[in-house]
């Protein structure tokens, strides 16, 4: 009796756990917003994930079924003595060969993404024109992003520049926290830096990560193809107020992305009586 | 037994070195145990703290919360830090690698091998010794606040003071208590490869050795490469700290600490140190640790399943040498912690295809196991049961393994619940599974008594199916990106939806956590009041068995002499029954043919 309820509890909680998976997109329990990433990267990253997803299942009912089986024949086994075997020298080699093909194939396929995301171009970066593409500094502190674009207008020529606009605050630049726009449809560049703990920059539905590490600037690059707000948060314990470290990366149009720096540029400016629009209330220095 | 009677004899022991100070590595493996498991239930009432708060946040906590937290039991954000990471330490550094290592470790080794104790019994007293000190220090950390950093510490929130209010005294005195576990486990350590090697009992060769023995002996070195790294780091953060209380005031070096680091308007730092440097230390030592909670526990299992399925262990070398390159490939992929961490991604490659390929000793585990039980006679009781859950649970583990080996997935999934739900796969599902299982097959050689078997099956229902409930889910939540370690998941709108399913998690955790009252109970009246056992009451073939249960001081009568492997169940060579034990002498088979077979004679 109790021999029938193992062996059914056994074969049950593997079918359980995939009904489970299976239902998973209904109950909206899968990928934020139960939508595809809104970079290219991402929506590979999201293919990488179900082809593995895939094979994972393909084995996980295979070895689930098998132990269901010999757990049922084992159970059932009515012979005096169990089967005296020390093993399958045929068997060994073939659960040997199959999984390590399976796992190489896995390991080459995914190099691919890994390296536009990450190692293309890491290495001659000097010649690289994707710096030039540099939208914003973002600096993670406790518990807050703090972000500084370039004056608006600005068109960095050489990699020299760019490093020099890093370096150290310009006139000119655009502050903000906690809100960072980004250009849609085009490549977007962040230097990440982190002005004390570590922290990590983590955009669920760009499905991009980074941690900005104190002491370091890391660029991230990522091209967001879906207009919208995306929610923004630490991936990194950073402290007691990790979890409220909440931000937002907003995509606009190239045009409106521009109009809204110079109008944040303009709020920054105002000093509090000057009329607005005038030269002084841009900041520009007139002499 | 009056052993505190003046009129004793000199081979009676105190009360004191017998139960105490003892240098039986019985005694000792005991020891350990019970430690351990009382340690089992501060971290799970730790982890529950967490279920309660990521189910009901900011809700005062019943029963526990008047005691500990403030606000009449409402969980503060820098409790929730404190819960999670002292939940981690405690679970890993206090209970899984002392209870496989010490407690299984001590008790088995030697009674596996035939040998009359440990090779360096003080040691190992002292290794057990050692673990007190280290509850010492933690219990102060306790004190002060509780350490806030994570278990995995990483720096600058470990190293500046200013950081966390966890990040004080409380963080030096946890990275104390970690180097006290860490020689605690290098005595072990030490001990176990030393009695493997050289105490063997005359006959059993290496490859006659049970596989808890080889997990016992791999787990041993890893611990001896690994740990000192572990304990190296440990000291520089402490010398960047340089909070020992004015001794060394003004160290304050800068291993991990760069310059112009400016944290909640302390002064700024200086120097010019590397915290991704923290991270290779750590995880060089804690990816083998890994391993070292995990190996054990394999070995354990393969015995255990081979005794209830009546049947040799399918595959016994591949067994062995894919422990062995678990343990070798298990040193070099310890940067797939850190594929978002500004390491150089170039790096990310090597590291990804290491990962994947560890992926392949672990199915070969798993297809032995299967293949032991593959026309086998099973006996379903609450070894057998905790065993196929090892199986079943690690399959889960190692497969959502793959997912996170993808450099580009986990990059999304890093640091999100899909780790958590990944590695409590693999250090619940499986070494605990494993472990639960372990303590009823050896508690009649430890205690002379067989535990409750009805209670043993309750007990593994409700766990099993509690802890699927609060883990499985799990997955779901780090693919729909809820990071770990959030006090409260719901500010953010595109978590908000995942409320329910954390209740749903909650209400399982608590009731694996009762469960464990059960076990508890059972545990306890089963050294007491359990039906007694015979020498081998699992008609089980291992040295261990031939010894009287308990076995006294020295282990066996005689030395035994081994003559065979330990898994020749079912062996036709006997009739009448299915067990051949190592220790039994078979005349050889009468030569059919005398004349038959060609000259030999050099």
């Amino acid at each position: 009796m109790s021999r029938i309820f193992w062996c059914l509890f056994f074969t049950a909680w593997p079918i359980v756990a995939i009904v489970v998976c299976a239902i998973t997109p209904a109950m909206d329990w899968g990928f934020p917003g139960n939508r595809e990433a809104a970079t290219p990267l991402g929506q590979r990253i999201d293919d990488l994930f179900y082809l593995i997803l895939g094979i994972v299942t393909v084995a996980f009912i295979g070895t689930m079924a098998a132990l269901s089986y010999v757990l049922i024949k084992a159970s059932k086994n009515k012979d005096e003595k169990a089967w005296f075997s020390h093993g399958s020298h045929n068997l060994e080699v073939i659960w040997t060969i199959v999984p390590a093909g399976v796992l190489l194939f896995i390991a080459l396929y995914q190099l691919d993404v890994w390296a536009i995301y990450r190692v293309r171009d890491y290495e001659n970066r000097d010649a690289d024109p994707r710096p030039l593409h540099l939208v914003a500094e973002v600096t993670a502190r406790q518990f807050e992003w703090r972000i500084r674009y370039p004056a608006p207008g600005t068109r960095f020529t050489s990699y020299e520049q760019v490093k020099d606009w890093l370096a150290k605050p310009h006139a000119g630049d655009v502050y903000a926290v906690n809100r960072l726009l980004v250009p849609l449809n085009r490549e977007t560049l962040i230097y990440l830096k982190s002005g004390d703990v570590q922290h990590s920059f983590f955009v669920p539905d760009l499905r991009v990560k980074q941690d900005a590490m104190p002491g370091q600037s890391i660029d991230i690059w990522f091209t967001v193809n879906r207009a919208g707000t995306f929610d923004l948060t630490c991936a990194e314990l950073c402290g007691w107020g990790h979890y409220k470290m909440r931000g937002e990366v907003e995509a606009l149009e190239v045009k409106e992305l521009e109009s809204r720096l110079r109008e944040l540029k303009q709020l920054q400016d105002y000093d509090g009586f000057t009329p607005p629009g005038t030269a002084a209330a841009s900041g520009e220095v007139t002499r | 037994m009056n052993t505190l009677d003046a009129t004793h004899d000199h081979h009676e022991l105190t009360f004191v070195k017998k139960y105490v100070f003892s240098t039986d590595h019985k005694m000792i493996g005991i020891q350990f145990l019970f430690t351990t498991l009382v340690m089992l239930l501060l971290g799970g009432a730790l982890a529950l703290g967490v279920r309660w708060q990521l189910a009901w946040p900011w809700q005062n906590m019943p029963i526990f919360g008047g005691h500990f937290a403030s606000e009449g039991g409402q969980i503060s954000p820098e409790f929730y830090t404190m819960l999670f990471t002292m939940h981690a330490t405690v679970m890993i550094f206090l209970v899984v690698i002392p209870i496989l290592a010490g407690a299984f470790g001590n008790f088995l080794i030697p009674l596996m091998i035939g040998a009359d104790d440990m090779a360096f019994p003080t040691l190992n007293m002292l290794s057990y010794w050692f673990m007190w000190p280290a509850i010492f220090f933690f219990g102060l950390s306790f004190y002060f606040g509780g350490a806030a950093a994570g278990w995995t510490s990483y720096p600058l929130l470990s190293s500046m003071a200013e950081a966390a209010p966890g990040s004080g005294t409380s963080q030096t005195m946890w990275l104390l208590a970690v180097t006290c576990v860490g020689v605690s486990s290098m005595m072990g350590s030490v001990n176990y490869m030393t009695t493997i090697i050289n105490m063997r009992a005359p006959g059993m060769t290496l490859f006659r050795m049970p596989l808890t023995i080889w997990s016992m002996f791999i787990t041993a070195i890893l611990q001896a490469f690994a740990l000192p790294v572990l304990t190296a780091a440990g000291f520089l953060m402490l010398f960047d700290r340089a909070a020992f209380g004015g001794a060394l005031e003004g160290i304050h070096t800068s291993f991990f600490v760069p310059s112009g680091i400016i944290i909640n308007n302390a002064e700024p730092t200086v120097g010019g140190g590397q915290p991704l440097l923290w991270q290779h230390l750590f995880w060089f030592y804690s990816h083998p640790a890994v391993y070292i909670m995990l190996l054990p526990a394999m070995g354990m299992v393969s015995d255990m399943l081979a005794a209830m399925c009546r049947k040799p262990i399918f595959g016994y070398k591949p067994m062995a040498y894919s422990m062995a390159a678990i343990a070798g490939l298990g040193f070099i992929v310890w940067g797939h912690h850190m594929f978002t961490s500004g390491m150089n991604p170039a790096l990310g490659m090597t590291f990804m295809t290491s990962t994947v390929m560890i992926a392949l000793p672990s199915a070969i585990k798993t297809f032995n196991w299967i293949g032991t039980i593959w026309g086998g006679k099973i006996r379903f009781n609450t070894v057998t049961l905790n065993c196929i859950a090892f199986v079943s649970q690690f399959i889960v583990g190692g497969l959502s393994g793959i997912f996170m080996a993808a450099v580009p997935v986990d990059i999304y999934i890093h640091d999100t619940y899909f780790i958590v739900a990944h590695f409590h796969y693999v250090l619940f599902g499986s070494t605990l599974f494993g472990i639960f299982g372990a303590i009823p097959f050896w508690f009649p050689k430890m205690f002379g008594r067989m535990m409750n078997e009805r209670l043993g099956r309750i007990h593994f229902f409700l766990t099993f199916v509690g802890f699927n409930g609060t883990f499985f889910p799990m997955h779901m939540l780090g693919v729909a990106g809820m990071p770990r370690r959030y006090a409260d998941p719901y500010i953010h709108p595109y978590l908000e939806h995942l409320m329910p399913m954390n209740q749903f998690m909650t209400v399982c955790a608590i009731i694996m956590g009762l469960a464990q009252l059960i076990f508890i109970y059972n545990f306890i009246s089963s050294i007491f009041r359990g039906p007694k056992s015979g020498r081998n009451p699992w008609n089980a073939n291992g040295l261990e068995w031939s010894a009287p249960s308990p076995p006294p001081h020295g282990n066996f009568e005689t030395v035994p002499i081994v003559y065979r492997g330990p898994y020749e169940y079912s062996s036709p060579l006997v009739e009448g029954r299915d067990f051949l034990m190592q220790t039994e002498y078979l005349p050889p088979p009468p030569d059919p043919d005398p004349d038959a077979g060609p000259e030999d004679d050099t």
